[in-house]
Order: structure tokens, then C-alpha cells, then sequence
């Protein structure tokens, strides 16, 4: 409720749960935080010094007074027990499983762009018809998807807000992570992790097409991949990751 | 040492000073003082003179963010590196150049013997040491941009690679003056450290049992032990870093066997623990303000006291809750996610009792009383806030956004600018003998808190809605350059100015009424505790004319066997 109006989208299978545990979280902590507000400013204006009027003699001990602390802590901690539970089955869901694939792309980021390595006509890594781009990532809508991230020099982040997807980008590291499109369109892919002067020159644009739209431009890309004598990219292609490539700037 | 052995009350001083007998030289008194007051003084104010540098950095990446591209007045065009170098040493020199040194080094030294009836530290000479230290390491941070390449620019976390390498961070000699100037100021507040554990336990006034301590004074015992247990993991992780940059290791280079997330997890060790260090601080001044001016006893001391140890121990299990997204264990976060939701509750319950304190009080809201109650209030949107990020789940999406600057923004500015500025109002009577101007008080505590919140609040809409950290410009991204995310940033951003303008007015203040102000006398608000006895200012020595016995409690406001509302420790029965 709350992010779905702030951002563009909710693009992925897993978005509207994020969405979900927002509001939830919202609304747990904003019960208590608005209790203890009142309280506050109530006890404020009520016990305003008066001519003649002493305070009371309270020592914080006495089991008519403390109960009120004690008893705040139920709510409190069933609250933060809902949110546990909540945000672990959304963790589980994004993180720690990984649904079979349909298709896997090669996310390899650098100072201070990022590579795509889509599968070709043929769906599958590492043959001569991939189709290398540089800031554009192209995925079908309702596929489902494994990317494989890399690093070439610094830590980047691998976020896409629509998705509510973010996966820091580690050198020597391969992570893996997954995600189905849900809604077409083209959105904002961004850096989110300091990587040096460029980090805010580091925008990519994922494109989200229907699926027969993105068959086509498969089938075109990977023809055009296939006709190419000689990639400007080859280091980027199959190369083992940890290979510390030449460091080329690539300019959009 | 042999002076420093604390010999009981009354130790002799005769080497440093000699309690007025003979008139020190300004060297002596003022620029290598072995009194407490005068090293609290000048940690005090090198730390208020980061705080206008490291303002002005806000100011500077603030307008950029506002008004990209502008020659902002002051400093002129905002370059990428530069960008990055203001914000990362405005980070640094917030957290360990003024919240540090003004918490616990100033107020640490001026209150600690003073609250507990002793005539100084125990180590005048080590106290002396580690201001000394202290210095070099802010020269050294400054230092760094005037070298070749600039100030450091990888954040204030400093995450390997781009922090280890020259060719990633195009500024060597920054980076490694970076740090070498935070490492040389953990070694000073270790120095500190010693110094206030030692003090705090040994030097205490006849009578003064355990329970009977001021809050602020255990408070800034628990952070220093907290921040000596948790400092070593880091200590070891910057000299790797220096060996990393300088000497060719490879302990966080992943091409040759190294691991650049182990850092993560030495900074964060240290990291997460360091922000109850300075929080703990603030809460014990909170503690002694609202009780001195709602006249009445602090609502469960002990429990206070025992939430506040809870937090510190618990502080060491959540650290991997900055790094949920960082390519750690997936597994790992569910475990972070249970401490650090947890942590909601030793928290609620401080911030609860503090509440309870205001419960059938005699409230004054005079300018540190607004300050203690802005605190509570503050902290608690701080807190709430926190809740967001700590769910592993939601932390997939909010990770690295705006969301988490104003919420961190929203539990330090609480404690290293409200919480001063309480402590500050509250005891500058009794460092300078004059009382402040109340209008004037009153005005600038309005001003700052409104635009304080006119920052910060918005920020959290940027967040939701996607706005990552450390960009300079967002406009080369379509999603953050619509025109109602430009006007929030404009908004902040003025909200920004008025709040560093605001400040003059404070500066005005206390030079006024040093200057010309009423005079206090020794307890001006009518307290409990020690220092109160004191002369104001208290001379070298504290109490020349004998160090006072404590007889009960610190906060026996309103004793319903009295008449008058409060009962000073020292008085006799």
C-alpha cells in the first residue's frame, strides 16, 4: 500500500509481499510509537509545574507502577514476533530458496557500468549466440529467472526497485539470486553500493517485454551475436569470474 | 605514575598545581592542563569546531543535491570525487570526531569526578595523553585534503576493495591518512577509557555506594567498556587495511586469496556496539535533566541501569544486520533479524521509564528540559524506524536507501546534537558560572528541532521510494529525478540552511553569557547531585575545602518526608 505509491511498480513475483510486510511493519510499530506520543505529551501538560504543588514520591519499584512497563512488553514482543515471522518467510521466499529456472542471465558489474549476458535462441550460457549488452537487461515477463552476479574490481550493488531486489556484487564471487517479472515495462536498474567517483553514473534500464515480444528479440539479438566476427566483450563472455580482466571503461 | 595511584580523597596534587598555591603559567593551564575541566574544555570545543566543519560538509553535498550542478556559495562546483569525500568524512568526523569526543571524552571528564566527589581523574597525566593523541588524529583527517588525490571517498564504512586500492579510489595517500587518523583516535578514547572505568570505581566519595552514582556517570562506564570490548576487532581490521594499501597484503583482496566482506564484519563488530557507546551518553544526561526539572525520583533506577547493560551485551549479537544483502550466509540473517528485533525491548523499556519518570512531576520546561524531552521523542522515531530494517525481509528492498540515513539520522542527531545540547544548557552554569539566556535558549532549541524533523522526515519518503545513498546527482536516474522527489530535496535542503544558521544563535548565546551573564551560583537548578556543591566554576581540586560525603541516592527529588523538593547527596540526614 505504502511503497506500491511510491514507486513505479511492483514488477516481481515477490514485490507485493515486501509491499505487504512495509504496511504490516507500519502498522506494528506505529500502534505503540502513537501510544507512547500521547503518554508523553499528555504527562507533559498535565504535570506542569503549579505554585504550592509538590510531584510524587515515586520510586520506579513499586509493583502498582511497574506492572505498566511490564505489561507494555507483551504487545511489544508479540509484535515483534508477527515481524519475525513475517519478514524470515519473505527472507526464505527472496534469499534462501531458489525456485527452478527457466532461463539465467550474467550480471557482472564494474567501474562504472554493467554487463548483461542473456542466454540466445538456444537458453543456455556460455555458447556463441549469447547476446552481450552493456546497461540494458531484457527478461520476459512471467519467466523465471536465476541471475548470476559478478564483480570485476570494487563491491556494486545489483538493485531493482521494482523489484524490490537488491544483492550486493562481490569480486571474486559468483551469487546467485532469482526473479520472475510480473509487470512489462522498462524501470531503473541502480548501483547501490559505493564503488567509487562513478557510483552515481551507474544507471542500467531493465526492459520487460511479453514473452512472444522477447522471443523476437532474442532470436534477433542472438543471430546478430552469432554474425559478429569479433566481440569487443570476449573477456566478458565465459571467463572463469575471479580472472582479473584488463580494466576497460566502457563508455555508453 | 606514581602520583596517579589513587590514594583516597584528597590525593595530592602538588606535582600539578598545587590547588591555586602558586599561579600556573597559560601554557600550563590552558594548553597542557592535567585538570579534568580544562581537558573536558578542550574536547568540548575541538569537538563543537568538527561539528561546524562536518556541518559545513552537509551544507556543501545538500546544495548539490538540491541544486545539481550549481556553484554552491562557499565551496563552488560539486565535482563526483568531491562529492564522495564530504560525504564520507562528513559521516566520520560526525561519529568520531564530535559525538565521541563531546559524549564521552568532555562531558566524561568534567562530570565523572565531579559527580562523584573526587579532586580529578585518577590518570591526570594519561587523560592529558589522550587529548594530545586526540589532536593529531583530527589534523591527520583534515590533513587529508590538502594531500594529492584528495580526501578519502568510500564511504565512512570503507568497504574493501574500493578502500584497499589507489586504482579504485584514485586517492592513496587519503585513504590510508583516513585510516590512520581513526585508529589514532580509538587509541585515545582507549586512553580515555582506562581513565573513566578507573575513576568511576576507585575515586568515588566516602558514602557513595554503587546505587548511589549519578545515571550519567554509569552511563558513559558502560559505553567506555562497551566501546574497549568491541574497538579490537577494528583496530586489527585498520592495520590490515594499512598493510592492504601500503604493503602489498592481501588480507581483503580477493584476487589473491582475500576477503573483502571480513572487513565488513571488523568494522561492523565494532560498528554497531559504537552507536550504543554514544548513545548511552545522552540517555544518562537525559536521565539527570528530566529528573532535576520534573522534580522527582528517576522511575526505576536499577532498571534503567539493567536495560542499559541488556543493550550493551545484546549490541554485539546484531552486527551482521548491515550486511543481510552483502553475499553473507542467506541463513545468517535470520539470526540478526531475532537479536536485533529484540533489542526493541531493553530500549522500549528505557525510553518507558523515562516516560514513567514525567508521571506526577512538577514539570519546568526550561531550554535543557526541552532538549531532554526533544531527545526522548527524537529517539523514539529512531527506534520505531530501526524496526523497518532490521526485518530481514523488508531490509532486501530498503537496504542502502534514504530510509536507512533517516533512520540513523534520526537515533544519532538525538544523541550527539540534542543530547549535547541538553547536557551543554544544563551544566554550563556550573562550568562557567553564569546562567544562559532562556529566550534565546528557547528560540534556537525551536528552530533546530523543526528543521531537524523538515530534513529528515522527508527523507524517509525518498527512501520508500528508492532513493539510494551516496549519489551526487540524481538525475541520471529517471526513476529519482521526478520533480516531486526535486522539490523534497529542495525542502531539506533549506531546512538545512536555517538549521546551520540556527546555530549562530546558540554561539552567541554562550559567548554573551559567559561574558555577561547572571551569575549562577552553585546550584541554580536546585539538584541533587555532587557537583552542585561545587563552586561554579568549580577551582582545581573541586572542593578545596574538603572533598563532600554522600549520604543517599542522586534523584531524591520531592522526598515526601521533606519540605523542600529536593535532597541533596551530600546533606547530612
Amino acid at each position: 500500500m505504502i511503497l506500491d505509491s511510491l514507486l513505479p511498480a511492483a514488477a516481481s513475483s515477490y514485490a507485493a509481499d515486501i509491499d505487504t510486510l512495509f504496511d504490516v511493519i507500519t502498522l506494528l510499530v506505529g500502534i505503540p510509537f502513537l501510544i507512547s506520543c500521547y503518554l508523553f505529551f499528555a504527562f507533559i501538560l498535565r504535570f506542569k509545574a503549579k505554585e504550592g504543588h509538590k510531584a510524587m514520591y515515586i520510586t520506579g519499584t513499586e509493583h502498582k507502577y511497574m506492572k505498566w512497563i511490564h505489561r507494555a512488553h507483551i504487545p511489544i514482543l508479540t509484535f515483534d514476533l508477527v515481524i519475525v515471522v513475517m519478514a524470515v518467510q519473505v527472507w526464505y521466499d527472496v534469499k534462501q530458496d531458489l525456485p527452478e529456472m527457466e532461463s539465467e542471465v550474467r550480471v557482472i558489474a564494474q567501474q562504472w557500468a554493467w554487463t548483461f549476458v542473456h542466454p540466445g535462441a538456444d537458453n543456455v550460457q556460455g555458447t556463441a549466440d549469447d547476446i552481450t549488452k552493456i546497461n540494458e537487461l531484457h527478461v520476459s515477463i512471467d519467466k523465471l529467472y536465476h541471475f548470476k552476479l559478478e564483480s570485476r574490481d570494487v563491491l556494486h550493488n545489483f538493485s531493482v526497485p521494482v523489484f524490490r531486489l537488491k544483492q550486493d556484487a562481490v569480486p571474486g564471487r559468483v551469487i546467485t539470486g532469482w526473479f520472475e517479472p510480473v509487470i512489462a515495462g522498462e524501470f531503473d536498474i541502480q548501483c547501490a553500493e559505493i564503488c567509487g567517483i562513478g557510483h552515481g553514473l551507474m544507471p542500467a534500464r531493465i526492459h520487460i517485454s511479453s514473452a512472444s515480444e522477447h522471443a523476437a528479440w532474442v532470436q534477433r539479438e542472438s543471430a546478430a551475436a552469432l554474425a559478429q566476427t569479433h566481440s569487443p566483450f570476449t573477456g566478458v563472455g565465459t571467463g572463469p569470474a575471479n580472472v582479473k580482466p584488463e580494466l576497460q571503461l566502457v563508455t555508453r | 605514575m606514581a602520583e596517579s595511584i589513587p590514594v583516597g580523597h584528597g590525593a595530592d596534587h602538588a606535582d600539578h598545581g598545587d590547588h591555586g598555591h602558586h599561579e600556573m603559567s597559560f601554557t600550563e593551564k590552558y594548553v597542557f592542563p592535567l585538570d579534568h575541566k580544562m581537558i573536558a574544555m578542550q574536547y568540548m570545543f575541538t569537538g563543537m569546531f568538527m561539528a561546524i566543519i562536518g556541518g559545513f560538509f552537509a551544507y556543501v553535498f545538500r546544495m548539490q543535491l538540491a541544486f545539481p550542478g550549481i556553484e554552491v556559495p562557499g565551496f563552488g562546483v560539486v565535482t563526483p570525487a568531491a562529492y564522495n569525500s564530504l560525504v564520507t568524512n562528513h559521516g566520520t568526523i560526525m561519529i568520531f570526531w564530535v559525538a565521541m569526543p563531546v559524549l564521552i571524552a568532555a562531558f566524561g571528564n568534567y562530570l565523572i569526578p565531579l559527580m562523584i566527589g573526587a579532586d580529578d581523574m585518577v590518570f591526570p597525566k594519561i587523560n592529558r595523553l589522550s587529548y594530545q593523541v586526540f589532536l593529531v588524529s583530527a589534523f591527520v583527517i583534515l590533513g587529508a585534503f590538502f594531500v594529492e588525490g584528495g580526501a578519502f571517498g568510500g564511504a565512512w564504512t570503507a568497504y574493501p576493495p574500493l578502500s584497499t586500492k589507489a586504482e579504485y579510489n584514485l586517492s592513496g595517500l587519503g585513504s590510508t591518512m583516513w585510516i590512520t587518523a581513526v585508529f589514532l583516535e580509538f587509541v585515545a578514547f582507549l586512553l580515555g577509557g582506562i581513565n573513566f572505568i578507573t575513576t568511576a570505581m576507585n575515586s568515588r566519595a566516602p558514602g557513595m555506594k554503587m546505587w548511589d552514582i549519578p545515571m550519567v556517570v554509569w552511563m558513559i562506564v558502560i559505553a567506555s567498556i562497551l566501546f574497549m570490548l568491541s574497538v579490537g576487532p577494528l583496530l586489527a581490521g585498520g592495520i590490515m587495511m594499512i598493510f592492504d594499501q601500503n604493503l602489498g597484503t592481501a588480507f581483503f583482496d580477493p584476487d589473491r586469496g582475500g576477503d573483502p566482506i571480513l572487513w565488513q564484519h571488523l568494522f561492523w563488530f565494532f560498528g554497531h556496539p559504537e552507536v550504543y557507546v554514544v548513545l548511552l551518553p545522552a540517555v544518562g544526561i537525559v536521565a539527570d535533566v528530566i529528573t532535576t526539572f520534573s522534580r522527582k525520583k528517576l522511575f526505576g533506577y536499577k532498571t534503567v541501569l539493567y536495560t542499559a547493560i541488556g543493550t550493551g551485551v545484546l549490541s554485539f549479537t546484531v552486527w551482521a544486520h548491515h550486511q543481510f544483502i552483502a553475499g553473507i550466509d542467506p541463513r545468517m540473517a535470520n539470526v540478526f533479524t531475532v537479536t536485533t528485533l529484540l533489542i526493541s525491548v531493553p530500549i522500549a523499556e528505557m525510553l518507558f521509564v523515562y516516560i514513567a519518570t514525567l508521571y506526577g512531576g512538577s514539570i519546568t520546561l526550561t531550554t535543557p528540559m526541552l532538549w531532554a524531552l526533544a531527545f526522548i521523542f527524537e529517539f523514539l522515531i529512531g527506534g520505531v524506524t530501526g524496526i523497518f530494517l532490521g526485518a530481514s525481509g523488508n531490509d532486501i528492498f530498503m537496504h542502502d536507501t534514504y530510509f536507512v540515513l533517516a533512520h540513523f539520522h534520526y537515533t544519532f542527531y538525538p544523541i550527539a546534537i540534542i543530547g549535547t545540547f541538553a547536557g551543554f544548557t544544563y551544566w554550563f552554569p556550573k562550568m562557567f558560572g553564569k546562567m544562559m539566556n532562556e529566550g534565546l535558549g528557547k528560540l534556537h532549541f525551536w528552530l533546530t528541532i523543526l528543521t531537524f524533523n523538515g530534513i529528515f522526515l522527508p527523507l524517509f519518503v525518498l527512501g520508500a521510494a528508492g532513493q539510494h545513498r551516496r549519489i551526487y546527482d540524481f538525475q541520471n536516474y529517471p526513476e529519482l529525478a521526478q520533480p516531486w522527489m526535486q522539490d523534497i530535496r529542495q525542502f531539506a535542503t533549506i531546512c538545512l540552511c536555517v538549521m546551520l544558521g540556527a546555530q549562530l544563535i546558540f554561539f552567541y548565546n554562550v559567548i554573551k553569557s559567559w561574558m555577561s551573564g547572571p551569575a549562577s551560583g552553585k546550584n541554580p537548578w536546585r539538584a541533587n547531585t555532587l557537583e552542585w556543591t561545587a563552586a561554579s566554576p568549580p577551582p582545581h581540586g573541586n572542593w578545596p575545602e574538603g572533598l563532600p560525603n554522600v549520604y543517599r541516592g542522586p534523584y531524591e527529588y520531592s522526598h515526601p518526608d521533606r519540605e523542600e523538593d529536593y535532597w541533596p547527596q551530600n546533606e547530612p540526614a
